[in-house]
């Protein structure tokens, strides 16, 4: 028997298999599809304190082993993820759930913090920095260490959760993003966001999203979050949660041995909706075929030696 | 929704670069005319979104012009392929508002999921009218078919090279009782303005997931945000924000 079990600033988690943000919706919605309870957690779609409708469509495009999104944040609003969705979840999934937050100011991050911080299923604030599509948003926060600090900090005087910093990898130095955060009371990094991409329609020769630009995903992704997973975890003193292109089982035990202790799985789930629940199944057996009889003992395993 | 496996039986050419695709397999994810289903395509990473043309309990016929790379590998399938589709994806048309007399409007790639509504329509005791366009001769496909079925069926070509010379508009009944459309845009909104008794248009966009995760496909209605590919393809007439 392998043990999968990690622990995720005091909470533990069955699995290190996390549905990112933004692919799962409010969980409810895939519970019609399969038992959700199976998954470590999942974080929720990105939430603001407003409702927004988002960007435009196209918001989607195809790319050589991965996807462009520009959605940008749509939500109902922090009201009535209290009021509507969280109760929803209640019905079909009986573990902590990651709260995502994304803002337009260092007051809204808090102001959204301070009210999902008071929900009992609420385990862990998710602050997303690093959003490429909301433009004056964001991504300013996700780019300069001084603004990531600042988010950081008043979202941890408003809430007793541990507050993770979503990261985009949109930047020079992301060590020194990670570090700012660590510094500023962090109890986590999430990396990486969506690298900033495009396509062009070579019949409209226009670009393919209406915003022009957004949020790169999938497979394609996966040696660059490796990378930043792998440099920041040897530069922090903090758990990381990796996540980028993670499409299977092995790709899993490949981010925590670059020093992830929890993993998501995002672009994956929009081509195919179980792959979470595949990734759960698959992932006893990968372990054993590599020798490993405990997640926990792996995670940054690639740096000792 | 439902994951299933399904094995192309036959694909043939029906006309310009538009296929028929028979595939059998378990169907039973499908619960309404006018849903889609989103396949798997080997080589991309997302799925392509193709309307349901005509279904039985163990049978899928999809009808889709080659447009992109998507649908180019896809012709190319030989019988015997197996696909990975996601079936029974989105609302569908609600035939319970047709009245006795309804209209179906088609354009061109939008004339395929016309065909089993017809159907159903038919065996509901109902009497359909259809309207086909076209832009040319070349691209006309499934008038016999719809003929078939029973339905009064004018084709109008855009070029005049085959049909009534113009477009659906122009070749519209002068009485029905409830309309459905689907089509490029801006035949969509000819007809809007064209039509003055309630009707259900359905919908097209670029889709991540075509299932309701991603939040790609939104619109904004009168009854609030909607996704094409969950609460659409089909919107009603009086929701869409024209």
């Amino acid at each position: 028997m392998v043990n999968t079990k990690v622990t995720l600033s005091g909470i533990s988690l069955d699995n290190p298999i996390i549905p990112a943000s933004g692919t799962f919706g409010y969980g409810w919605e895939f519970a019609e599809l399969y038992d959700i309870n199976c998954l470590g957690t999942f974080s929720f779609k990105g939430t603001t304190a407003e409702s927004r409708f988002g960007n435009p469509t196209p918001r989607i495009a195809e790319c050589p082993a991965g996807m462009i999104n520009s959605v940008g944040l749509q939500n109902p609003g922090v009201d009535n993820v209290i009021s509507e969705q969280l109760p929803k979840l209640k019905a079909c999934f009986n573990k902590p759930v990651m709260a995502n937050v994304g803002g337009f100011s260092v007051e809204e991050y808090a102001q959204t913090c301070a009210k999902l911080d008071k929900e009992p299923q609420v385990g862990w604030l998710e602050v997303n920095v690093s959003c490429p599509n909301v433009h004056g948003g964001g991504i300013s926060f996700g780019t300069d260490p001084k603004m990531a600090a600042e988010v950081t900090r008043s979202v941890k005087a408003v809430t007793e959760k541990p507050v993770y910093v979503k990261l985009s990898p949109n930047v020079t130095d992301i060590v020194a993003m990670a570090k700012a955060c660590e510094e500023a009371g962090a109890d986590g990094i999430s990396l990486i966001n969506t690298l900033f991409g495009m396509r062009i329609d070579l019949k409209t020769k226009r670009p393919v999203i209406a915003n022009k630009m957004g949020g790169f995903s999938g497979p394609a992704i996966l040696p660059v979050a490796l990378r930043m997973v792998y440099q920041v975890y040897e530069a922090v003193n903090i758990p990381v949660i990796g996540m980028g292109g993670v499409s299977s089982a092995e790709d899993v035990i490949e981010m925590m041995l670059a020093g992830a202790t929890a993993v998501q799985v995002g672009a994956a789930n929009l081509v195919n909706p179980f792959a979470c629940k595949e990734i759960i199944e698959q992932l006893p057996s990968v372990m054993e075929r590599y020798g490993i009889s405990s997640l926990s003992e792996i995670i940054g395993g690639a740096h000792h030696g | 929704m439902k994951q299933t496996f399904l094995t192309i039986v036959s694909q043939q050419r029906i006309a310009d670069n538009v296929m028929e695709m028979c595939l059998e397999g378990d169907t039973s994810g499908i619960t309404a005319s006018g849903q889609f289903v989103n396949i798997k395509v080997e080589g991309l990473f997302l799925r392509r979104p193709i309307s349901v043309c005509d279904y039985t309990e163990n049978s899928l016929t999809l009808v889709y012009k080659i447009v992109g790379e998507g649908t180019r590998l896809m012709a190319e399938y030989p019988a015997g392929t197996v696909l990975d589709v996601l079936t029974g994806l989105g609302n569908g048309y609600d035939t319970s508002l047709s009245g006795d007399a309804p209209l179906l409007i088609g354009g061109g790639v939008g004339v395929p999921p016309m065909y089993n509504l017809c159907k159903t329509l038919v065996a509901e005791g109902k009497h359909p009218t259809v309207v086909l366009g076209f832009n040319s001769k070349g691209d006309v496909f499934y008038e016999k078919e719809f003929e078939a079925l029973g339905a009064t069926v004018t084709v109008t070509t855009a070029d005049g090279s085959y049909g009534v010379k113009g477009f659906v508009t122009d070749a519209l009944p002068t009485t029905y009782s409830h309309f459905y459309c689907c089509g490029p845009e801006p035949m969509l909104k000819a007809v809007y303005r064209a039509t003055s008794t309630s009707g259900q248009f359905s919908f097209e966009e670029r889709m991540g997931c075509g299932f309701g995760a991603c939040m790609g496909c939104s619109c904004k209605t009168i009854t609030g945000y909607k996704r094409i590919c969950k609460e659409g393809p089909v919107l009603q007439k009086e929701e869409i924000l024209w």
